[in-house]
């Protein structure tokens, strides 16, 4: 089970501000190990955040994500205290989900 | 408050969404697909047809902010991008000089600004495009970001 993501999401004037950041080694496939074997490819694949069961944000990624990624965007709209909701899905189909409350 | 009800209304929803999504019914599960071809292209004219749209213009509508002259380590480069393009409804971040360009589509949903963060990995000093899709037609902006350290090498 990959190590859960630190969300945060605050109100800034009549707009939600999410900052992700993500725990994921997004190995890009180009390396190699010490035997000189190319170690494959794992990265993160989609993302998806909900504000309550509303999408605000989806996206589709490379292996040029870096390491650990991390992910900034603001929404129109949210309270304190509404629910918000990360997944992401990597191409080993591993998959993670985090909630959040807007602060 | 009957609490026990709505936690079987909540996963019941939940799981009547996922086998929704799971069966491609939902807007959301098309989304969650992965555009592989896009990708795996290696140039920008590859990547613009694998992703649907033609040569796209320039615009000064969309900026860099948060983004390095010079990154100093190639495995980390944080890059911002906006549009101010009306109707955005997708920010994608395309790296000239990486073994693949393309590094991430954002889409923008209504409500969301065309505003996003990141940060990205370069192989090497190389142009970085911001690639914006608005009003269903391809804008882009450029910069070229120097690295002293690349960050997909072993």
């Amino acid at each position: 089970m990959p190590d859960p993501m630190k969300i945060r999401a605050t109100t800034v004037g009549d707009e939600t501000e999410v900052k992700v950041l993500m725990s994921h080694e997004m190995e890009t496939g180009q390396r190699k190990d010490g035997q000189g074997k190319t170690i494959p490819a794992w990265f993160i694949q989609n993302v998806s955040v909900t504000w309550n069961s509303k999408t605000v944000l989806s996206a589709q990624w490379g292996t040029a994500v870096a390491k650990n990624p991390f992910v900034s965007f603001r929404f129109k709209g949210g309270a304190k205290g509404d629910k918000i909701t990360v997944t992401w899905v990597d191409n080993r189909a591993e998959k993670r989900t985090d909630e959040s409350m807007i602060a | 408050m009957n609490r026990g009800r709505r936690k079987a209304l909540q996963s019941g929803g939940a799981t009547l969404l996922a086998l929704l999504a799971a069966n491609g019914w939902l807007p959301s599960a098309r989304a969650q697909s992965w555009n592989k071809s896009a990708f795996d292209a290696h140039s920008l004219g590859d990547t613009m047809q694998a992703l649907g749209g033609g040569e796209p213009a320039q615009s000064k509508e969309i900026a860099f902010f948060q983004t390095p002259e010079i990154a100093e380590n190639g495995a980390v480069v944080p890059i911002g991008i906006s549009s101010s393009l009306p109707n955005t409804q997708a920010i994608a971040i395309l790296i000239e000089k990486n073994p693949n360009m393309l590094a991430a589509v954002f889409d923008i949903l209504p409500g969301t600004e065309p505003t996003i963060t990141t940060r990205v990995k370069m192989a090497q000093t190389s142009n970085v495009y911001a690639l914006v899709k608005a009003d269903g037609k391809y804008y882009v902006a450029s910069k070229e970001i120097k690295v002293t350290l690349g960050g997909c090498g072993g």
